[in-house]
């Protein structure tokens, strides 16, 4: 991405989680859209509040798994029937249930896989660098005990005045801009 | 402050009681979201290590050299330096990988089984029981790999196209252990670290050197806290969770196969699995216990690792105590009523034959003592008291697999094999060198690392309630 100039947003801040949703609620009834809520732990309620639902993380996983099982199951009956096939204790060469293990190891280890990388992935990190560090107020608060609501310059909606005189009617302890 | 002291009526009670629950609270009440973070993060980001840490970590990394010694003179003469031999196949490297993979397995089951089953205590102690998991895993996998009497070829138990062009076989259990073990291996650090990411962005912004800046904001991966990200972050945890639930059952019970697909008596048994699994999740909770004490003392904790967390990793290792009870109860009782004459004979020579005195420390360290006294709540609640039962549970699963091992192994079909089994200086050596190994990977954990999961910790806390009459309003202040 091309380096960027000027605003990326307004953030207001929180002191309490109730403060945050009721501002999120609010902003995305009065038809924001580019926004988003920075909390120091999981708020489900302001991720309600902002629309989010659409969360990949549950297929990826589906997917790794079943990879997982599909390649492990095949390379053990490829392996055992035509490329290396052993007389163990005259059991049949393609013994499906001794199969099951390692299969059933490898969906748990590429899901596992699937969920904490295609996390990641859809997260956009890692990101060492996001404007939003540069915010004075943000690093001492947003990780800490601190709600932020972000209203962000491409929602069509944004004007600097104008948005900082809506942000400052819902009430928060300050709101600053934010750059690039 | 001891929950078992409080009386109703003292000043001390009602603060303890959650209104909501009426029940004593997990966490000390006045904890707010800045205490959390100054008191689990200022462990890590002081400048100034205890003297303490020190003395910890350099007794582990002395007893580490042993290990190191141990395992240098066996690459050079082979396992011969072991006591391993006819008919006492397997030793102390069994005996010590299915022991260390126990203990492992609590700190999945406290991160992945009690967290699908919403136990909110469980937040205080999970991260250093992962990591416990994490490091019991690597003193476990060290004893197979150095078994195989050159472990340098240890990648050809992998299945890859070579020029020999020989395969694994897929009907041993050991193979199937190649791919429990590195499974469970991989998804505890995965699990692990992504249950820190958030927390070293914590971390990353309450640096104050540049080092530590750096180093944090590295492995932070940039992690800001948006919500779309956290509930991203909660449905992956969930998942990872699921996943590692069957993961750790089918773990043990792939080991347990070992023992229980072989023909040997006192080996092949089908209550193996369930069995050894609850054996696993009962030593490991003892191994918790014995981190957990200490270090709450030491780090002054006590506010987040409360008596409650005591008291209730004491029912855990009740319930999963008298599972094992049960299974040797069973082993016992199958031993005469499958009219086996060489089961029976195992079983009699289990108890009273030359090697007698082991079956007795079991039942005494595992039963006998702990089963007794973990029904006493004031017992459960006494830190000292739990601190020495979590040592004689944790010496009394050792012997279990000792058991296990050596009185099946020693007295087989043939009288004219019997022999005997006395571990050498090395085999005592290298053991006692994955206990400093172990202890040394745990220091360099409290030191650099968060030990409790702040965001976890935060959730908890009264002020993270979202007031539903302040939401619906909408008008605010």
């Amino acid at each position: 991405m091309p380096p960027r100039e000027g605003t990326y947003g307004l953030l207001a801040e929180f002191e309490t989680p109730s403060d945050l949703v009721r501002a999120a609620q609010k902003a995305r009834l009065d038809g924001w859209r580019r926004l988003d809520c920075y909390t120091p732990y999981p708020v489900e309620e302001a991720a309600e509040a902002i629309g989010f639902h659409k969360n990949k993380v549950p297929l990826v996983t589906l997917i790794g798994g079943l990879m997982g099982l599909v390649a492990m199951f095949s390379l053990e009956t490829w392996i055992s029937t035509l490329a290396y096939p052993l007389n163990i204790a005259g059991r049949p060469l393609y013994s499906w249930p001794a199969f099951i293990i390692p299969a059933y190891e490898w969906t748990i280890l590429w899901a596992g896989l699937s969920a904490a990388f295609g996390m990641l992935a859809l997260n956009g990190l890692p990101s060492p660098y996001h404007p939003l560090f540069n915010a004075p107020n943000f690093r001492a608060g947003a990780l800490d005990d601190k709600f932020f609501l972000c209203l962000e310059a491409l929602d069509p909606k944004f004007e600097l005045i104008e948005t900082r005189a809506y942000l400052e009617t819902l009430a928060p302890v300050s709101v600053v801009e934010v750059e690039y | 402050m001891a929950t078992s002291e409080l009386k109703p009526g003292s000043p001390d009670y009602e603060r303890w009681i959650d209104p909501a629950t009426g029940e004593f609270r997990v966490l000390e009440p006045g904890q707010t979201f800045k205490t959390v973070t100054a008191k689990i993060s200022d462990i890590v980001l002081t400048p100034h290590t205890p003297l303490g840490w020190f003395a910890l970590f350099g007794v582990g990394g002395a007893v580490a050299t042993l290990l190191l010694t141990a395992v240098t003179w066996l690459f050079l003469k082979g396992t011969g330096i072991w006591a391993v031999t006819q008919p006492v196949a397997w030793g102390f490297a069994i005996i010590n990988f299915v022991w260390w993979i126990g203990i492992g397995h609590a700190g999945t089951l406290i991160s992945a089984i009690l967290l699908l089953f919403k136990q909110g205590w469980r937040n205080s102690i999970n991260r250093f029981a992962e990591a416990m998991t994490i490091f019991a895993v690597v003193c476990a996998g060290m004893f197979p790999l150095i078994h195989v009497g050159r472990p340098w070829l240890g990648y050809w138990l992998l299945p890859y196209p070579n020029s020999m062009t020989v395969w694994p076989q897929f009907r041993s259990p050991l193979l199937w252990d190649v791919f429990a073990v590195s499974t469970y291996a991989t998804i505890s650090v995965v699990f692990w670290y992504i249950g820190m990411v958030p927390d070293f962005g914590t971390m990353r912004d309450r640096a104050k050197t540049p080092v530590a800046q750096y180093f944090y904001g590295l492995i932070s991966l940039g992690w800001r806290g948006s919500v779309r990200h956290w509930i991203r972050y909660e449905t992956a945890s969930l998942l990872l969770a699921g996943l590692a639930t069957p993961l750790v059952l089918s773990v043990h019970t792939v080991i347990s196969f070992d023992f229980a697909v072989a023909t040997l008596p006192g080996w092949h048994t089908t209550i193996f699995p369930p069995y050894f699994v609850a054996g696993a999740i009962y030593s490991g909770f003892a191994m918790v216990l014995t981190l957990a004490i200490p270090l709450r003392k030491f780090y002054h904790l006590e506010a987040l690792v409360t008596e409650r967390h005591i008291d209730n990793m004491g029912k855990v290792m009740l319930a999963t105590g008298l599972i094992v009870a049960y299974g040797y109860g069973m082993e016992v009782f199958m031993a005469w009523y499958s009219a086996s004459h060489w089961e029976y004979f195992m079983m009699w020579n289990r108890m009273f034959g030359p090697m007698g005195w082991s079956y007795g420390v079991l039942i005494f360290c595992n039963i006998a003592f702990p089963l007794t006294t973990l029904w006493v709540r004031k017992l459960r609640t006494n830190i000292g008291f739990m601190f020495l039962i979590s040592i004689i549970v944790n010496t009394g699963m050792w012997f279990e697999r000792f058991v296990i091992v050596v009185t099946s192994l020693y007295r087989d079909y043939l009288p004219s094999s019997w022999g005997t089994y006395r571990a050498t200086k090395w085999d005592y050596m290298t053991y006692i060198g994955t206990l400093g190994l172990f202890t040394a990977l745990f220091m360099l954990f409290v030191r650099f690392l968060p030990m409790i999961p702040m965001n976890e910790i935060k959730m908890m806390l009264p002020g993270a309630k979202i007031k539903p009459k302040e939401v619906a309003s909408g008008e605010g202040h």
